[in-house]
């Protein structure tokens, strides 16, 4: 999996929020076909990590390119185009509220200019690799939080993405649904075969679903490899997140 | 002073930056297709059929109230029978345009600074950027245009609810003669008066949706932060009316 070309990468990657550092020069390849985990702690930037992956957020200093183009060197309405490559699952779902699951899903499709009838056909496909078929017709506001998250990874892969951005799919959700979902993510990538980046902090999903995981901590990549390599890392901090335990550097 | 002043400042022109930039966007976007009729007529209803009511109300009384106001103060030149001139020109030029433009503020403004504010918290606004759409494009366009095209059209209707409001008063409280009363009210008025009321109200129209747009698109801080942003597009858009109609009535007279 090594000789796999990068897709996206990160050269030194920095952003500040308010005089707050929280990426600070950051470096990370992500490999075409690869399941990257990003783990670390709440709070320490892992959705800004992916926000700059996908263009929400441009850095303050450093590069971030995909498939080879520099994602500052694109114009507003290019980037606007470009991001049709990726497909985001956001923390929540993040479902327009005022549409039902199947407009939800049909938006991007609508957006991308499909006719009606291949609309309808991808929208039902969609959801049921996501098994909500049945649910077409139900708001956001009546689902319950797994449904919501499945409906979101819906609207995401619509597209056929080349690449799959999770933003904690998992947090949140009781010890059955998170098997639930990590098993969508894995079915997902086997009938896409696309490159995702899961962010988590959830060490059970985390080796469920990783090929590859990486640690987030002060802004920083501090370890990375396979899941196993992870296990047997000798970093103290990266051994205190995945045990979970209270005491140990990190929480000095 | 200069740490309690120049946050201030500074944020005062981030804000007027802000404006002026969604401003352009909106004016960008808006011959770019798709384009979303849909989403136009919803807002239509939403932002004119639905303040119908509202809009009436005060029309209705406001102008009974400057007709008891004038009635017992021309009497005291025995001008009272201007009173109809001088509601019907006041209505047209002034109070239904500034009045309706204020409501629509607090109905409209309102809700579009909760809601773009929601979305912004639910992450619904960077969903749509994901989803290769342009905030602006699906969320403002239809908005902005929506606002500018219906107050114009609410103001027609106070316009005419107002003088009714007026005569109502006149005729039945003052028992002024509802003959004269009525050749009164259009002798002095001219296409200038109706026409400057409903420019501004176009103008007043697209400054609620932008300002009220702006909150919403820009609100940090949770639910918490949705609230501040609801009574700040209420307060902005209020005083953006208010100030800008000294101009524009000094520029359209």
């Amino acid at each position: 999996m090594t000789a796999k070309p990068v897709q996206i990468r990160l050269r030194g990657v920095a952003k500040s929020f308010g005089g707050k550092r929280v990426l600070a020069g950051l470096d990370l390849d992500v490999h075409e076909g690869e399941s990257l985990v990003v783990i670390g702690g709440s709070g320490t930037g892992k959705s800004v990590l992916l926000k700059h992956m996908i263009g929400l957020l441009a850095p303050d200093a450093g590069t971030v390119e995909v498939d080879g183009v520099r994602l500052a060197d694109l114009d507003y309405r290019e980037i606007t185009i470009f991001r049709r490559r990726f497909g985001m699952a956001f923390q929540e779902g993040a479902l327009f509220d005022s549409m039902t699951v199947w407009e939800n899903v049909a938006f991007p499709l609508r957006r991308a200019g499909w006719p009606r009838e291949r609309i309808a056909a991808r929208v039902a496909e969609c959801l049921e690799l996501v098994h909500l078929e049945g649910a077409e017709k139900k708001l956001p506001a009546q689902l319950s939080g797994g449904m919501r998250r499945r409906a979101g990874f819906a609207r995401a892969i619509a597209l056929t993405p080349k690449i799959l951005l999770f933003d904690e799919p998992t947090t949140g959700l009781d010890p059955v649904i998170k098997a639930v979902i990590d098993g969508v993510i894995v079915d997902l990538r086997r009938s896409l075969g696309s490159t995702t980046v899961t962010i988590s902090h959830d060490m059970k999903s985390t080796f469920r679903i990783a090929d590859r995981i990486g640690m987030l901590h002060e802004g920083r990549i501090i370890a990375i490899g396979t899941p196993e390599e992870i296990r047997a890392c000798p970093d103290g901090r990266v051994q205190q997140f995945i045990e979970g335990r209270a005491d140990g550097p990190l929480s000095d | 002073m200069s740490g309690w002043l120049r946050p201030r400042i500074e944020a005062f022109f981030v804000e007027v930056g802000r404006f002026f930039v969604l401003l352009w966007r909106v004016f960008a976007w808006t011959p770019r297709p798709p384009y979303d009729f849909r989403q136009l007529g919803t807002q239509m209803v939403r932002i004119g059929v639905d303040s119908v009511p509202v809009v009436l109300l005060t029309a209705l009384f406001t102008g009974g109230v400057m007709a008891l106001q004038t009635f017992a103060t021309l009497k005291r030149f025995n001008a009272e029978g201007y009173v109809g001139s001088l509601v019907a020109i006041s209505m047209v030029r002034e109070l239904a345009p500034v009045l309706s433009a204020l409501i629509l503020a607090g109905r409209c403004g309102s809700a579009m600074g909760a809601e773009l504010g929601t979305m912004r918290v639910t992450e619904q606004i960077d969903a749509l950027e994901v989803l290769a759409t342009d905030p602006v494009h699906y969320l403002m366009v239809p908005r902005a245009w929506a606002a500018t095209l219906m107050l114009p059209a609410l103001v027609i209707l106070a316009n005419g609810i107002g003088i009714a409001g007026g005569y109502v008063v006149s005729v039945g409280l003052f028992g002024a003669n509802p003959v004269t009363y009525m050749a009164n009210t259009f002798q002095f008025m001219d296409w200038n008066d109706v026409s400057s009321g409903l420019v501004k109200s176009a103008v007043f129209g697209l400054l609620i949706a932008i300002v009220g747009c702006q909150k919403g698109f820009y609100t940090t801080g949770g639910a918490e932060g949705v609230g501040r942003s609801t009574t700040r597009a209420v307060v902005l858009a209020s005083i953006t009316i208010l100030v800008s109609d000294f101009f524009l009535t000094k520029l359209l007279y």
